[in-house]
């Protein structure tokens, strides 16, 4: 289970911003938001970043209940 | 130290004359004030999205490092986010220095960070509908004009 937020033009390929979803890892929930093939494509993109409790990982890792996942698209600037 | 994130728009003259009160030992304060554009009616509005506790530590991650690196004795930035519209001030940073040569350089070098680094999610709103944003080759240039610097 976690918080999922998604930034950017993620979140209108998806139709939602935060949602709650029942997952044990990063993968399973890649996999899982991957079913949409639109939102597939753009998560797989280059410069594409995933921050767990606003920190930027790499790979994969274990998600708690209170685990807060951000999918982050390439950053625009200020 | 200061690095804000705020949806209101505010006053850039107020945030200089705030920042400049007090200071017997500052011999130079250089400012900038970014606007948002119209691009000649076509940017009809700007959406900008922050993620609210990684944007605003990644900013005054920023803002800490310049007054490191430029021996800076304070510096401020107010970003704005949320929608803005054409002509008002998007963005505000500003400097103090005990010489003018550090306060110009950087707010030079904070802006060139802010435009390449700060995660900022740009849309831009007109009269065909709205697109995201991503930096250009030019805001990645100007970003590493200061890594080379920094090599030499």
């Amino acid at each position: 289970m976690a918080r999922v937020l998604l930034f950017g033009r993620f979140a209108d390929l998806a139709g939602w911003r935060e949602k709650t979803i029942e997952v044990a890892t990063l993968g399973d929930l890649r996999a899982l938001l991957s079913s949409d093939p639109l939102l597939a494509e753009a998560l797989a993109g280059p410069s594409v970043q995933i921050a767990v409790d606003k920190v930027l990982v790499r790979g994969d890792v274990a998600l708690t209940a209170l685990s807060e996942v951000a999918f982050l698209p390439p950053m625009s600037g200020g | 130290m200061s690095a804000t994130l705020q949806t209101a728009p505010f006053d850039p003259g107020q945030l200089l004359t705030a920042f400049s009160a007090g200071r017997e030992e500052t011999g130079a304060i250089a400012s900038f004030t970014g606007l948002a554009r119209a691009e000649r009616g076509q940017t009809t509005a700007l959406e900008l999205e922050a993620y609210e506790g990684f944007t605003d530590v990644e900013i005054a991650r920023i803002v800490n490092a310049a007054i490191q690196r430029f021996g800076l004795q304070d510096a401020m930035v107010v970003h704005r986010v949320g929608a803005i519209a054409p002509g008002e001030a998007i963005v505000f940073v500003a400097c103090a220095a005990a010489h003018r040569r550090a306060a110009f350089e950087a707010c030079d070098h904070l802006m060139d960070w802010l435009k390449s680094r700060a995660p900022f999610w740009k849309k831009e709103h007109g009269p065909d509908g709205a697109r995201w944003i991503e930096p250009t080759d030019r805001d990645r240039t100007d970003a590493a004009r200061w890594d080379r610097e920094n090599e030499q």
